[in-house]
């Protein structure tokens, strides 16, 4: 049995008398592709910040990669990735520039990045706009690299919020295939998506419905249990018995 | 008559080093759904802001309502009904507010056409005191919508409304569309999402701004011009691998708990399928012919534009 | 019609929830009328002074006594002649200075009256006023004990000369400049801001795809701006006459009238900046940089005009706000007519027209 590498044991997150997340229980294993489901305003982007140690919950308990979620945030911080659908590089600097400037940040050492982005680069096939600015990229390209770069300082887990929005169909399966080469190589990946055939990619899901955690299951057991063919009944079934609608 | 007639419209950006729209045709008759599928950046924004009269195009012509979108802005600004891609309410005034703001401004009342708004409004009703910035998202969609539709355009803009939303809130707008068309108003629709295109007329996908393929989305797909195969197996990555590496497979590609692909030479479905299943013996291996769908073709077209693209390169 | 009053409704629901707003809006006057007010003539205490004394007699050194054991002064070494006490000043070692001619006691008793003179370094001039006040009182009450019971008293008349800035510029004549000042803040910053917002927000693409006039949008985005200039304006009137008891001299209409012309101006330029602007950020650091610290320091509203170098004089002359503060000075601190400042209001015109005009031809009535 591979390790757990997130664990959440009831955590919740309340606003006033709002609760964004309410007492969720799961854990993601070591090297797992892990799909975080839900509608709009279902708790998805508060739990997601508590587990990238940018907001401390207001009980339960979790733990990322081995550390506490209430007093290790800095810890947790430097041991994840996180790239979001807001792309996350500066437009105002060159491939090579916004890669060094991120792994920097991570404490990678000057050496080791001159060699990696030479790597990443060339896997990339980014070689002759290496010097451009990242600004001028197609949004595809953009978000690929972005993935790559988060991913560059050879983190135990990488957070993935919505990385495909927009993106072309080719485009979004090649992004899959870095998510896949990832996992291979042994980072846990935690992806949300509003593309039901993604969650199909993943090996096990997680759908939120009002703050709870309302399925957990690999897509084919849980489409079994729903006795349904698509994950987008599944998601259907469960999302329409949401009560609140809050972004 | 057509109620959208566009002439090889083209629009550049950044004196002309971005090609955001290229050699752009089509029309939309009077009453149709029509949907343009494409991802971000593939001019759909711009080509819906040169049609109600946003931005001016480089060349070629086009007509809303049989009006010219440069000489006559005035006059379509009067008719159509545009919902922008953001959401593009005041946040800071109330449900109520909004509607009452926009009306005015269309020169019109809601009473007037509340029959029109009706049912997309009593969803909303129940927080009309509300600010708009406190709504949720599909709340705040369907007050835009209400507020593109107050003056009972003859012609309603919808630049990606669904982008961002959940499947339930996709799915009941698509709902609130279908309802609007039989009303008789005509609709232009832009999406990324490609499940949306069986959901009107007839659609255009469209991808780095020009337009691959217009048609209804059942000739559509039924225009895909090979076999389309399904294949699973229990580790579906060393499967897509395999097939990737694999001579006689042309394309492969993975979509939901499948791979979809094509091979070189297409014949007999079952010899075809067994030989495939000799060469990749896999754990719960599941082979099988399917129909394609709308993303099966956009893909299949945006790599025989690839190929097209690089071959005027060289 | 009824399209505008809507329009204009909106933007004062925009203006009254918005609590950042309105704190610029009201705090902002209450907050510079107070400082300029108090912050800069809070009392003055152990300032450096030179005594000049020609007579050396009784009654003279009566009175250097006194001012040496006032709380208020720190006596410093006398000197000799008048550059002398210059030269005190231009080392920065004294604020001012007393000067007793050769027959003062003399004069004081032959006469029944004799004259003193004080003068100070008016380079502060709040300080410099504050100190003549003090020098006086003390030399009154020394008068007062001197003869209690004499029908006829004698006098001694202070005569006060200021050096450096003689026409006592800054004073009161903060007022004229935070006035103009708020009228930026309200008129371009407020304005600029209200209309990229619109843009921010994506709701000027639906505002111009109606069939609503492009240029009624700016005409509905400024006059509830210049509503709210004027309630800023009548508020640091109110301020500046209760508060600091600054009598306001010239015709209120006038000032009024001036004041609404300024506004626009300020209006025109709020509008021609947002439409060079796409973020609310750009707009007020554009207001910012390019319409108030020119204010601030171009208009002889805290730093003299003539003591700037040639260039900057210059420069001062295309800022519309050093004419609205020097015709604000002339009809609310000297009580002159609408003929003495005529010139400048007609400068000021001509800037508005030009503004505006540029500012409605730059709108664009579509996104690019």
């Amino acid at each position: 049995m591979a390790n757990k590498i997130i664990e959440c044991h009831e955590l919740s997150k309340h606003f006033g008398d709002f609760k964004a997340v309410d007492q969720i229980t799961f854990d993601v294993k070591e090297g797992e592709i892990f799909g975080f489901l839900g509608a709009n305003g279902a708790g998805k982007t508060t739990a997601m910040r508590i587990l990238c140690g940018l907001s401390y919950p207001t009980s339960g308990e979790a733990s990322v990669a081995g550390f506490n979620v209430y007093k290790q945030q800095e810890k947790i911080k430097k041991h994840i990735g996180y790239m979001s659908q807001k792309f996350s590089l500066y437009d105002n600097l060159t491939i090579l520039e916004n890669i060094e400037f991120y792994g920097g940040v991570y404490g990678v050492s000057r050496e080791e990045i001159k060699k990696r982005s030479n790597e990443l680069v060339a896997t990339l096939g980014l070689e002759k706009e290496a010097k451009k600015l990242v600004g001028s990229l197609p949004l595809g390209w953009k978000q690929k690299l972005a993935f790559s770069v988060a991913i560059f300082h050879r983190p135990k887990i990488v957070f993935l919020d919505e990385p495909t929005g927009g993106v072309d169909p080719i485009t979004r399966r090649q992004f899959w295939d870095m998510i896949y080469q990832a996992a291979e190589d042994g980072i846990t990946v935690f992806v949300t998506t509003h593309y039901m055939d993604e969650a199909e990619y993943c090996n096990r899901i997680t759908v939120m419905v009002d703050g709870r955690v309302e399925a957990l299951d690999s897509p084919a057991r849980l489409k079994e249990s729903f006795h349904t063919h698509s994950m987008d009944e599944v998601f259907y079934q469960l999302a329409r018995k949401a009560k609140r609608s809050s972004d | 008559m057509s109620d959208v007639q566009v002439n090889s419209l083209t629009k550049t950006f950044e004196k002309g080093s971005i090609q955001a729209v290229n050699d752009v045709s089509f029309s939309v008759e009077k009453g149709e759904l029509f949907g343009l599928i494409g991802p971000d950046g593939a001019g759909k924004t711009t080509l819906f802001r040169m049609l109600t009269t946003l931005l001016l195009p480089d060349s070629g012509s086009a007509t809303v309502n049989g009006m010219d979108i440069v000489k006559d802005y005035r006059e379509i600004r009067r008719r159509v009904g545009y919902m922008p891609g953001k959401f593009s309410l005041y946040q800071d005034l109330t449900i109520e507010e909004n509607l009452h703001f926009f009306a005015t401004v269309f020169n019109t009342t809601i009473e007037e056409n509340y029959n029109l708004i009706k049912d997309i409004y009593v969803q909303i009703e129940p927080f009309k005191k509300r600010r708009a910035g406190k709504l949720s998202g599909g709340m705040k969609q369907k007050l835009a919508l209400c507020c593109a539709l107050i003056h009972k355009p003859t012609v309603l803009f919808l630049d990606e409304p669904t982008t961002g939303v959940d499947v339930v809130s996709r799915k009941e707008f698509w709902d609130m569309l279908k309802s609007l068309k039989q009303q008789g108003i005509t609709i232009l629709v832009s999406t990324p999402y490609m499940d949306e295109a069986n959901l009107c007329d007839r659609i255009a996908l469209i991808q780095n701004g020009e337009i691959m393929s217009i048609n209804t989305p059942e000739n559509i797909v039924k225009s895909f011009p090979n076999t389309l195969y399904a294949a699973k197996a229990k580790n579906i990555y060393l499967l897509l691998k395999r097939l990737e590496a694999d001579e006689e497979v042309e394309s492969c590609y993975a979509f939901g708990e499948y791979l979809h692909f094509t091979v070189k030479t297409d014949g007999n479905e079952n010899d075809l399928l067994n030989a495939i299943a000799e060469r990749h013996p896999l754990d719960e291996l599941e082979l099988k012919k399917i129909k394609p769908t709308i993303e099966d073709a956009f893909i299949r077209l945006m790599h025989e534009n690839t190929i097209k693209v690089t071959a005027d390169g060289e | 019609m009824k399209q505008l009053f809507v329009f204009i409704r909106k933007e004062f629901y925009h203006v009254f929830r918005d609590r950042r707003t309105l704190l610029i809006l009201f705090g902002l006057p209450v907050v510079q009328i107070v400082l300029f007010g108090f912050a800069l003539s809070s009392e003055v205490k152990n300032i450096g002074i030179t005594i000049f004394d020609q007579a050396h007699d009784l009654n003279s050194e009566q009175i250097v006594d006194r001012i040496k054991t006032s709380e208020y002064f720190i006596l410093k070494e006398s000197v000799n002649n008048y550059s002398e006490i210059e030269d005190r000043f231009q080392e920065g070692r004294v604020k001012c200075a007393l000067v007793f001619p050769p027959n003062f006691g003399a004069d004081l008793y032959r006469t029944g009256q004799a004259q003193v003179q004080i003068i100070a370094d008016a380079a502060d001039p709040n300080t410099a006023k504050i100190l003549e006040t003090y020098l006086s009182a003390i030399i009154g009450q020394y008068q007062h004990e001197l003869n209690p019971n004499v029908k006829i008293p004698y006098q001694i008349v202070p005569t006060v000369r200021q050096l450096y800035n003689e026409e006592q510029n800054g004073s009161l004549s903060f007022i004229p400049g935070v006035i103009a000042l708020i009228f930026m803040i309200v008129s371009t910053a407020l304005t600029s801001v209200a209309v990229v917002r619109e843009k921010e927000m994506g709701t000027m693409e639906i505002l111009l795809v109606s069939p609503f006039n492009p240029i009624m949008v700016l005409i509905a985005k400024a006059i509830p701006y210049l509503v709210l200039s004027l309630i800023d304006f009548i508020i640091v009137l109110l301020l500046s006459a209760y508060l600091l008891d600054v009598e306001i001299k010239g015709s209120l209409l006038l000032l009024f009238g001036e004041s609404i012309l300024f506004i626009i101006t300020c209006l025109s330029l709020g509008l021609l900046v947002s439409s060079v602007t796409e973020s609310q950020q750009a707009a007020m650091l554009f207001s910012m940089m390019a319409m108030m610290l020119p204010t601030l320091l171009l208009t002889g509203f805290i730093f003299p005009l003539e003591n700037m170098p040639k260039i900057f004089q210059v420069i001062s002359n295309i800022i519309p706000s050093k004419y609205y503060y020097i015709i604000v000075k002339a009809v609310m601190l000297k009580g002159l007519g609408f003929e003495y400042v005529w010139k400048e209001t007609l400068v000021l015109l001509g800037m508005t027209t030009f503004l505006l005009g540029l500012a409605l031809k730059k709108f664009k009535i579509r996104l690019a």
